[in-house]
């Protein structure tokens, strides 16, 4: 069974990719959606047997993948509870995001390629949670790596989503590097990749200190850390965090499965998977709770004045996954995979309920020119009503659990934590950000008056001060026209809003479902009282760790923390956007630094771009035209071919310069022939 | 059985074909059909019967095979030939990879057809003896002679610039050459035979070793090529017409790194224990500093011969750390860079014979028109990234793993190159591919040719198979690598002791 639900999806593309000119677009469509319907239901199969079943799981091997001295690495399937809940997680959303994209790319000529390619996100993402090793969870990684490199630049006619698909792989690259360096140290201590060996060999090296990169270090936290900046990467961590935005290039529906609910999840999971090693990390655990509680609190600032709204709920993605960070880093691998359960749910239906509003709008995805369309478009309005209840952590829907028991975990470790209670903090003030910036979205998209959007590039009535501020800025401006390049589009841009096909609003239809029940109906699974029969060690956590008993009992004043800043962020979101409309403006006119800062977010493209992009360009031209050309060909076979036969004609010049290599090379020979056996004493 | 070995046939059958070729007459369209299909079909059955060394090999013996020995000019130089786990996988790459270099010249060579199949026959053997070859001075031969062919079919058939990069090879090359000639002779004097066999088993002194390692680096480190010995590569690369490229890139690169594994480090132990951080400095040095250079590369061959150079460090950097993956996993990256870059050079070739430019900014949106052709590069540009699943990814991730165990800091250097080659790539792959189709000149390209795809197919099957598959070639490498590991460790050892002893 578990070969099928890896392997279907692989069918699927090499039949769209391959075939797709030949059977036809409807075909294409069909045979991956069925394929992933079939992957779907096969996943939940295998949920109920080895998570809420008694089934301890089982890693049947494929065959072998290299053997080299001690490096062994096969192909093989592991399936445990983390495996199915991420089994689950995977195929739901994909079978769910294929067929919402009949509908969605109803309008695209290369439908079978986009088919094509979201099959094969589907399967490297699953040979990554399926892995047994390093090495075929790297396999998966830098898979997805290319599926999402490819679905971002999926409309390759428009340069920012070139350009937007070679920063995602680039910067994951860099992510990649460390996790690489990881797996080699890793490979160092144990000698071997596969995840039982190596979680066997763990708690003998809890301490030791090696020599790398010229310092004596712990060798479980250089290894944790290391393999952690491959998680950072993927999951779109503060400083690794900049691809994400852009990534927005991509068709909506990619948002939704990739840059949501499942690939970027792929750093939460691999912590998760990891966790015999991290537990015995402690320093790296901490780095990890303050990278992700940091990552939380900067994304929901910058994702509160984004206008775009793919890009507010990217931040918000941004900003989740490092609440899922903070939970694994203070011990609480289950909240953080919870987390992440709930959070595909709901995120993915906020992505594909924004991909039915940018769908009524005909292209249009700045919010500023949307309004009042929650009378034209009712059923994406109540699904988007209920992916922010849920993300915002609204009573008794899925992210209330989840978020909460991420605050509460937070505040319980920060007795032995030196950043628990900073993530705490943290935390409870991004709740306060997160429940700001998603009604925002919702007021400003659903609520007001209804706006033409024929008059796409005069933003004056709307928050002016965007257009003032951010002429000047290049990157902003190419951001606001990105709509413009709309993909063919635009002849029909003047009509009036419309709900979705129902092939469209069926998926949200589940996915709200999702939101609203996946926290009441697993809790007790996840993190509750059934923890240990539902995960059966395939998470672990050490001896001292009770951090899933202790966070039940926190304070009730903690508790209640994060649902009175959701109420809070809910009322100035209120006030801003529907009771006094313009206060946001003229908040941003009076602290028009503060407004810019967000806006530009925080202004790490031009940093970076400051720091690496151009700094590797003029050293490629700098060694390109000073170090090859003038110094090693000037000095080498140039400069002494000149010398030789100044004046004379070109082949002239060469042949004498050859016979001059020629001799001269004989005397170097000579010469060293002669000086070896002087240093050897001339027998 | 004919009163020679295998290995003579597989090394001469490509000199057979050149006797018919000379009996070809005249210039007519027939005539050059004819040559081309004979010098195809002698490519062809040189593969076919290379693939009987293939089959017969033992991969479980660090010994040499099919060994053939004949005298030949008396005082002890001996005609020798024979394959081990080393060589034995470069005879099937280099025979392998014959056919496509005639396929790819098919239509783009047009003049002095003739002349052009008997040059790459004669290379033809010339590159399978370097690799069978058990006696030094025939080695030096068959090494030197290579650049002969090579030399002329750049030199004829090249583009504009192509006599001054057909002199800066063929420089290049000859003066590390001569300093191992020099070598040879040295060790000749010494050991008294010129017989690989027995040099291998020859102490040769420390200080001696020391000189000797030298001269044979010289020659090595070109061929390689490693930095800052690498700039005749590039220009040979732009000049070259596409096969040569091929052969350039996938085989003849690679004798630099054969005679690594072949002389310097069984044979000088010592000066190679001592010389390996130089091999480190100037391995990473070429992984970061080719890369930059390939990220500003306006001509698509330059680009894709610097991105070579960084591969090759790769290599080096494998080969000296002396453990098993990384030397495996070198000795696969070749391999490996066979397969990848001479498909690269075909790619190029590719749009060449339609568009006759290499200029980068001459393209762009031919995924409009080219969509077999986009998937054919996409695919053979992540090989190059390393991208798991390819053999790109197989050699890079070993000798790396390698590498960490021998010295974190080049590993860690050398890793920044996995970032490096993706922005180049895709950088590449963005401005030839992906965008509007907008240039005039590129409305009516084509996509690949039957005869086109003929070509691609089996590189695109072989480089996924043996990315997923890998242990057919890795284990023909394995008993020899682990030989030559276990001789060095004693080696060293022995000598470790004799200086705590006095």
């Amino acid at each position: 069974m578990i070969y099928a639900i890896v392997f279907l999806p692989l069918v699927g593309f090499l039949i769209a990719g391959a075939l797709g000119p030949w059977i036809g677009v409807r075909a294409s469509e069909l045979v991956t959606t069925g394929f992933l319907m079939i992957c779907a239901v096969l996943s939940w199969v295998v949920f109920f047997d080895v998570a809420l079943g008694h089934n301890h799981g089982y890693a049947p091997i494929i065959g072998n993948w290299m053997t080299v001295g001690d490096l062994k690495v096969d192909w093989a399937l592991r399936v445990d509870t983390l495996t199915a809940v991420m089994l689950v997680v995977v195929n739901t959303v994909s079978s769910l995001v294929h067929l919402y994209s009949i509908g969605y790319m109803h309008e695209d000529p290369d439908r079978p390629r986009f088919f094509a390619y979201l099959s094969l996100f589907t399967f490297a993402m699953l040979m990554l949670v399926t892995a047994d090793n390093l090495v075929q969870m790297f396999f998966g990684w830098e898979g997805v790596g290319l599926a999402s490199y490819l679905l971002i630049g999926f409309w390759y006619q428009k340069p920012s989503a070139n350009a937007a698909a070679i920063k995602a792989f680039v910067v994951n690259r860099v992510g990649d590097f460390g996790f690489a360096l990881g797996i080699f140290l890793v490979f160092q201590l144990t000698k071997s990749l596969g995840f039982e060996e190596v979680f066997a060999a763990v708690p003998g090296l809890a301490g030791k200190t090696i020599h790398v990169f010229g310092m004596d270090v712990d060798a479980l936290t250089l290894a944790t850390f290391l393999l952690f900046i491959g998680a950072m990467g993927k999951s779109a961590q503060f400083l690794l965090h900049t691809w994400l935005p852009d990534a927005m290039e991509g068709p909506t529906p990619v948002s939704a499965l990739i840059h949501a609910a499942t690939m970027v999840t792929a750093g939460v999971f691999m912590v998760a998977r990891l966790s015999p090693i991290f537990e015995y990390a402690p320093a790296t655990l901490e780095f990890v709770t303050l990278v992700g509680a940091v990552t939380a609190i900067f994304a929901a600032t910058v994702g509160l004045v984004q206008n775009d709204i793919k890009r507010v709920i990217a931040y918000s993605t941004c900003s989740q996954l490092g609440y899922m960070f903070v939970a694994e880093g203070v011990g609480a691998y289950s909240i953080g995979v919870y987390h992440l359960f709930t959070h595909a749910f709901f995120k993915a239906l906020l992505f594909l309920g924004a991909g039915s509003v940018i769908h009524a709008m005909h292209h249009e995805q700045d919010m500023r020119n949307m309004g009042g369309l929650r009378k034209d478009i009712p059923f994406t309005f109540a699904m988007m009503i209920i992916g922010t209840l849920a993300l915002t952590g609204f009573p008794f829907t899925a992210g209330f659990y989840s978020k909460d028991a991420i605050i509460e975990a937070a505040y319980a470790a920060s007795e032995h934590h030196h950043i628990a209670m900073f993530a705490f903090v943290a935390t409870v003030a991004a709740a306060g950000l997160t429940s700001f910036y998603s009604w925002r979205l919702v007021f400003m998209t659903f609520f007001g008056a209804r706006k033409d959007s024929a008059v796409q590039t005069d933003h004056a009535d709307e928050e002016p001060t965007a257009q003032e501020l951010a002429h000047a800025d290049a990157d902003q401006t190419h951001q606001d026209h990105s709509h413009d390049h709309g993909h063919g589009h635009d002849d029909h841009g003047h009509h009036a809003p419309h709900e979705s096909p129902i092939v469209m609003l069926a998926p949200l239809a589940v996915l709200g479902l999702g939101a609203l029940g996946a926290g009441i109906v697993f809790g007790k699974y996840f993190i509750g009282h059934d923890y240990d029969e539902f995960w059966k060690g395939s998470l672990f956590t050490g001896r001292d760790n009770h951090i899933i008993h202790k966070f039940h009992d926190v304070a009730l004043g903690v508790g209640l923390a994060p649902t009175v800043v959701m109420a809070l962020g809910f009322v100035v979101a209120l006030y801003f956007y529907v009771l006094k409309p313009g206060t946001a403006q003229a908040l941003a006119r009076t602290f028009p630094r503060l407004y810019r800062f967000l806006l530009n977010k925080w202004y790490f493209d031009e940093l970076y771009d400051f720091l690496f992009v151009r700094p590797a360009f003029a050293l490629g031209r700098m060694f390109w035209k000073g170090g090859d050309g003038a110094i090693i060909d000037g000095l080498g076979p140039d400069g002494v071919a000149a010398r030789v036969a100044d004046g004379a004609k070109l082949a002239v010049r060469l042949q004498t310069g050859y016979v001059y290599h020629y001799a001269f090379a004989m005397l170097i020979g000579v010469a060293a022939v002669v000086t070896y056996f002087i240093a050897g004493g001339l027998r | 059985m004919f009163g020679f070995g295998i290995l003579s046939g597989v090394t001469f059958l490509p000199l057979v074909g050149v006797a018919f070729l000379l009996t070809q007459k005249g210039d007519d369209e027939a005539s050059l059909r004819n040559i081309r299909w004979a010098t195809l079909a002698t490519t062809l059955a040189t593969f076919a019967l290379s693939l009987v060394i293939w089959s017969g090999f033992d991969t479980t013996s660090a010994a040499f095979q099919f060994v053939e020995e004949k005298n030949w000019l008396g005082s002890g130089l001996v005609y020798k030939m024979g394959v081990d786990g080393f060589s034995m996988p470069f005879v099937l790459l280099t025979t392998f990879l014959m056919p496509f270099a005639i396929l790819a010249s098919w239509d783009s060579i047009q003049k002095r057809v003739k002349e052009y199949m008997i040059a790459f026959l004669v290379l033809e053997t010339l590159m399978i003896g370097v690799f069978c070859a058990l006696d030094i001075v025939l080695f030096y031969l068959f090494f030197e002679g290579g650049l002969i062919p090579m030399f002329l079919i750049i030199g004829i058939w090249g583009g504009k610039r192509r006599v001054y990069a057909s002199f800066k090879f063929f420089l290049y090359t000859l003066v590390g050459s001569l300093l191992m000639l020099v070598a040879i002779l040295a060790m000749y004097g010494k050991a008294g035979t010129t017989d690989i066999t027995v040099l291998l088993h020859t102490d040769f002194p420390k200080e001696m070793q020391t000189w000797l390692w030298l001269a044979f680096f010289a020659s090595f480190a070109v061929k390689m090529p490693m930095w800052p010995v690498h700039t005749w590569l590039p220009d040979a690369h732009v000049e070259a017409p596409t096969a040569g490229s091929v052969i350039l890139a996938a085989i003849l690169l690679k004798m630099g790194g054969y005679g690594f594994i072949r002389f310097s480090l069984p044979m000088f132990p010592d000066a190679s224990t001592n010389f390996a951080p130089l091999i480190y400095a100037l391995s990473v040095i070429a992984i970061v500093y080719t890369s930059l250079v390939a990220l500003v590369q306006e001509d698509i061959k330059k680009l894709i011969a610097y991105s070579s150079v960084a591969h090759m460090g790769f290599v080096t950097m494998g080969l000296f750390t002396l453990n098993a993956q990384g030397m495996q996993g070198a000795i696969f990256q070749m391999i490996s860079h066979g397969l990848v870059s001479g498909a690269l050079f075909l790619c190029v070739g590719v749009i060449y014979d339609r568009m006759h430019t290499r200029e980068i900014s001459a393209y762009g949106g031919l995924v409009n028109r080219m969509p077999i052709y986009a998937f054919v590069f996409m695919l053979f540009t992540m090989a190059n990234v390393g991208l798991p699943g390819t053999t790109g990814f197989i050699g890079e991730f070993l000798s790396l793993t390698g590498a960490f165990q021998a010295n974190s800091w080049v590993a860690l250097i050398a890793t920044s190159g996995v970032v490096l080659s993706a922005a180049y790539a895709l950088y590449l792959y963005r401005r030839v591919i992906f965008g509007v189709l907008d240039k005039a000149s590129l409305k009516n390209i084509t996509d690949l040719t039957p005869r086109e795809i003929a070509i691609f197919t089996p590189l695109v099957l072989l480089t996924l198979y043996y990315g997923i598959q890998p242990q057919a070639i890795l284990n023909a490498t394995q008993a020899s690598v682990d030989n030559l590991i276990q001789t060095h460790t004693a080696l060293i050892d022995a000598v470790k002791l004799a200086a705590a002893g006095q």
